[in-house]
């Protein structure tokens, strides 16, 4: 047994530990109202405490009405949305038709519980438009679990967004409010707000701010700087 | 007899006449199964890589030392590749995964030529497949030890793409890998903000400096350097150069022995 060891300790050169994960940051919000969603993310790309890239939006759109957005690794945000692109393409050439935002949302479900023992490290929010020309967002978590939401914040500042637009969009934690329903310009805004102060906490947040909105008419982008620091 | 009863049977057996040892609650003597290891670590090492798009063209630099640990110990290694025409290539990281990697693009650029179809790989077919292959080596469990910039003109337009270890690729004006990320990129994004339509010569002036400071205080760097430049004019591995260096504040340096 003893021999064993030394042999064993012997023959193990020094192992530099590497993983195959990095978390690059970066956040996505997604907000939906009776006509339209909204999704948006910063732009920062980082390791550590290092910036890769200031110009790095982590919005992908998959259809003319479904937008992503993913934060995570990034190496697995590639792989994925590459996959996902293969995937709604076939959709397209075997059905003659989009995939709808509630197929997609279903789809990547089992895309990333097929990983479930190696998964994507990706914190993904589909925003779009359903089948009744309502707007509608669907939050997942890595492994695939997934509902249908009105808002939801994800990534590395998605917890200090949550808290925030549960109180002004949900009207949590208001006494006597008057719940009125959501409007386009209020949603814009209120994105630009959280996203500042987001930029302002989480180092892993900031550059710019990519907004998309999204009707039955298609997907229009918005631009706003954050704070670079 | 006794001393072949001595001798197990055979491996973990029983005696003779007596009954099999399931050996429960101590460890056992049988070959242990181990599990499958790769060689993850790196042994001859590059240090950081630079690279910066230019107005008309990209160039991506890096010194040519071998590390063997904190060994100096090959010191004319070139980390940088003429791919063709339009496209070059750099890697920091293990030496023989970049010359594994150099092989196979070798190649390829050769299958490419014998086509003879017209079509040559542009640095963005380049990066994207670079991108999975070393997606796919670290999806195995198996990396190859790189961070790789790649550089060229894509439809005439300069483009530069990082890609490291385990697939994190993204596309920048200004890249630097390794030390590089902390030491060079602040000067070259500094001087890109500045003016992001620099000549050539001043680009190249640029990473020189940025070369230098790494040399200076990077002890994995050398100030033996290669610079690979692709313009409209084509691409160019220029011949390897020498840092001028000053050392002369370096006796007034005291109080750390």
């Amino acid at each position: 047994m003893s021999l064993q060891m030394e042999q064993h300790e012997y023959g193990t050169p020094m192992q530099r530990y590497w993983s195959p994960y990095a978390m690059n940051g970066g956040t996505g919000l997604a907000v939906s109202g009776a006509d339209f969603a909204i999704v948006a993310s910063d732009s920062r790309l980082s390791e550590g405490f290092s910036i890769h890239s200031r110009d790095a939006p982590k919005t992908y759109q998959l259809t003319d009405t479904t937008v992503l957005s993913c934060a995570g690794f990034h190496g697995d945000i590639l792989a994925l949305t590459k996959y996902l692109e293969a995937r709604l393409q076939m959709y397209e050439h075997e059905h003659n038709k989009k995939m709808s935002t509630s197929a997609i949302a279903a789809m990547l479900s089992t895309i990333l519980y097929y990983k479930r023992f190696f998964p994507y490290y990706v914190y993904n929010i589909i925003g779009g438009i359903d089948d009744e020309g309502k707007g509608c967002i669907y939050s997942f978590d890595p492994v695939g679990s997934y509902e249908r939401e009105t808002y939801r914040a994800g990534g590395s500042a998605g917890s200090i967004l949550q808290p925030l637009l549960d109180n002004q969009i949900g009207f949590k934690n208001q006494q006597g409010v008057v719940k009125t329903p959501l409007t386009l310009q209020k949603a814009v805004q209120l994105v630009k707000d959280v996203f500042i102060s987001a930029a302002e906490r989480d180092i892993y947040t900031g550059d710019s701010l990519v907004i998309r909105i999204i009707t039955k008419d298609g997907v229009k982008t918005e631009t706003f700087p954050l704070r670079r620091d | 007899m006794e001393g072949i009863m001595e001798q197990p049977f055979w491996a973990n057996g029983p005696k003779p006449g007596s009954f099999y040892d399931f050996h429960a609650g101590h460890s056992s003597k049988t070959t242990t199964v181990m599990p499958v290891k790769h060689t993850q670590y790196p042994m001859v090492t590059g240090s950081s890589v630079i690279g910066i798009q230019f107005d008309g063209g990209v160039m991506i630099a890096a010194d040519k030392l071998g590390s063997y640990g904190s060994l100096a110990r090959y010191r004319n290694c070139s980390r940088i590749l003429k791919v063709n025409n339009t496209t070059i290539m750099g890697a920091g990281g293990d030496y023989a995964d970049f010359q594994f990697l150099r092989d196979i693009v070798e190649q390829r650029v050769i299958d490419e030529e014998c086509l003879d179809d017209g079509f040559n790989y542009t640095p963005r077919s380049l990066f994207s497949w670079l991108t999975r292959v070393l997606y796919n080596r670290r999806s195995r469990f198996n990396p190859l030890w790189n961070t790789v910039l790649v550089g060229g003109l894509q439809d005439g337009e300069p483009f530069l793409g990082y890609v490291d270890k385990i697939g994190t690729a993204y596309q920048s004006p200004t890249a630097a890998s390794g030390f590089g990320a902390y030491i060079a990129l602040p000067m070259l994004r500094e001087a890109y903000e500045r003016n992001d339509k620099m000549s050539e010569d001043e680009a190249k002036t640029l990473l020189e400096s940025c070369l230098r400071v790494l040399y200076y205080r990077d002890c994995r760097a050398w100030n033996k350097y290669d610079i690979a430049i692709v313009t409209h004019d084509g691409s160019r591995l220029e011949e390897s150069k020498t840092l001028s260096t000053d050392w002369s504040t370096a006796d007034m340096v005291s109080g750390y022995e």
